[in-house]
């Protein structure tokens, strides 16, 4: 197979078949609380994409070039960690600057992507798969494309359901989680689309 | 053992201070200027968070009365003098207090109504009420700042506001007219220079 091949693999694997929501479960916090409106919800997915491709990429390099050569596997977490909140840090600021319009309606979401499990679970399941500097950067790249399809989808659909008429004791957070499940449900129809 | 411990501890150092210093140059790159207007007028405020103008705090309102949708005269902990100090930043007339405040009032806890719900604790902006739970509560008078917000959380209606007593301890000379003070301060000034 082709190196493009590959990598087309790649992307599509980690957004559509292991979609990091639908399916690892990984992410829910951000999924749920920004996805009211369309609006917040495509700028969360750019902080997202930022943030999980540079920090996929930085600590694939800092695995292979601190942590093995000193042999500290043990402070893997608490380096990945760092280097996460690091990146977050730097783009609230860059978003408080460019648009501080965005900076308030992400609000709370925006620091809180230190904590977005699926950063971290990108970060520590290149390393288990021991990928390639490119391969990781791909990787983190496609779950954070997958991230924001799966959340700019999902407020489309809440948007539609604040006019619909919801019976009583659904409204609010039952309907919402009742439609993610489906929509979960809809993304294993994916899961024989590619061999990984 | 103690190398390996050494390394770990300078790689994990070295690592938290490059990030430090990205942090720092980029918060100097990203600096935001403030609104200067509604920081003057936010450090004018007493910062009790109490919601009493309307506004979910003193930064809001201070945004707010920055912007000109908000009118000096709200802030109640505050009373006349800090309504007389916005006036001043905001360039605009002085107005009356909301509510006529004639005497600061203190909360009072009638001891024995109290069940020891400590939810006039948490109320409590200035932390000025004591207690434990199921225990008598009681107001430390010199903290409270007579925002009522533990009024409406009692349970059992515990809580009269009363008149602030005043001690020997706490009085204090009347402030002056600040108009005439702020002349005779520019007399006394230029005299020094001449």
């Amino acid at each position: 197979m082709s190196a493009f091949a590959d990598f087309a693999v790649i992307l599509l694997s980690a957004v559509l078949v292991n979609n990091y929501v639908l399916t690892k479960f990984l992410g829910i916090c951000p999924f749920l609380g920004v996805s009211g409106k369309t609006e917040t919800a495509i700028g969360m997915s750019f902080a997202v994409m930022f943030v999980m491709t540079l920090a996929s990429t930085a600590s694939w390099l800092v695995q292979k070039y601190i942590l093995l050569p000193l042999d500290l596997l043990y402070l893997q977490t608490i380096f990945f960690i760092l280097i996460i909140a690091t990146l977050v840090q730097f783009i609230e600021m860059m978003i408080h600057k460019v648009s501080p319009v965005l900076y308030q309606g992400l609000g709370i979401y925006l620091p809180l992507i230190t904590t977005n499990c699926a950063v971290l679970g990108v970060a520590l399941l290149n390393v288990q798969q021991e990928n390639t500097f490119m391969t990781s950067a791909l990787y983190g790249f496609g779950a954070a494309l997958g991230f924001a399809l799966v959340l700019v989808l999902f407020s489309g659909l809440r948007e539609r359901m604040e006019g619909a008429p919801v019976p009583e004791a659904f409204k609010g957070s039952a309907v919402t989680l009742i439609t993610a499940g489906m929509m979960s449900l809809a993304f294993l129809g994916f899961s024989g689309l590619v061999k990984v | 053992m103690m190398v390996q411990l050494f390394y770990a501890l300078l790689a994990l150092g070295l690592f938290a201070l490059f990030a430090g210093v990205v942090l720092a140059i980029s918060s100097k790159v990203f600096h935001i200027e403030g609104d200067p207007l509604s920081d003057k007028i936010d450090a004018l405020l007493p910062q009790t968070q109490c919601g009493q103008c309307g506004y979910p705090g003193c930064r809001p309102y201070a945004d707010a009365v920055a912007a000109h949708t908000a009118d000096v005269n709200h802030c109640v902990p505050g009373g006349e003098r800090t309504m007389l100090a916005i006036a001043d930043v905001m360039g605009v007339e002085p107005k009356a207090l909301d509510e006529e405040e004639a005497m600061p009032m203190v909360a009072f806890i009638r001891e024995d109504e109290c069940i020891g719900c400590t939810l006039c604790i948490k109320a409590c902006p200035v932390d000025a009420i004591v207690g434990a739970p199921k225990q008598y509560h009681t107001v430390i008078s010199d903290h409270c700042t007579g925002c009522v917000l533990c009024l409406e959380p009692c349970p059992v209606d515990c809580i009269d506001m009363i008149a602030k007593p005043e001690l020997l301890e706490h009085w204090s000379w009347p402030l002056p007219d600040t108009q005439r003070a702020q002349v005779g301060l520019e007399r006394r000034e230029s005299h020094h220079h001449d």
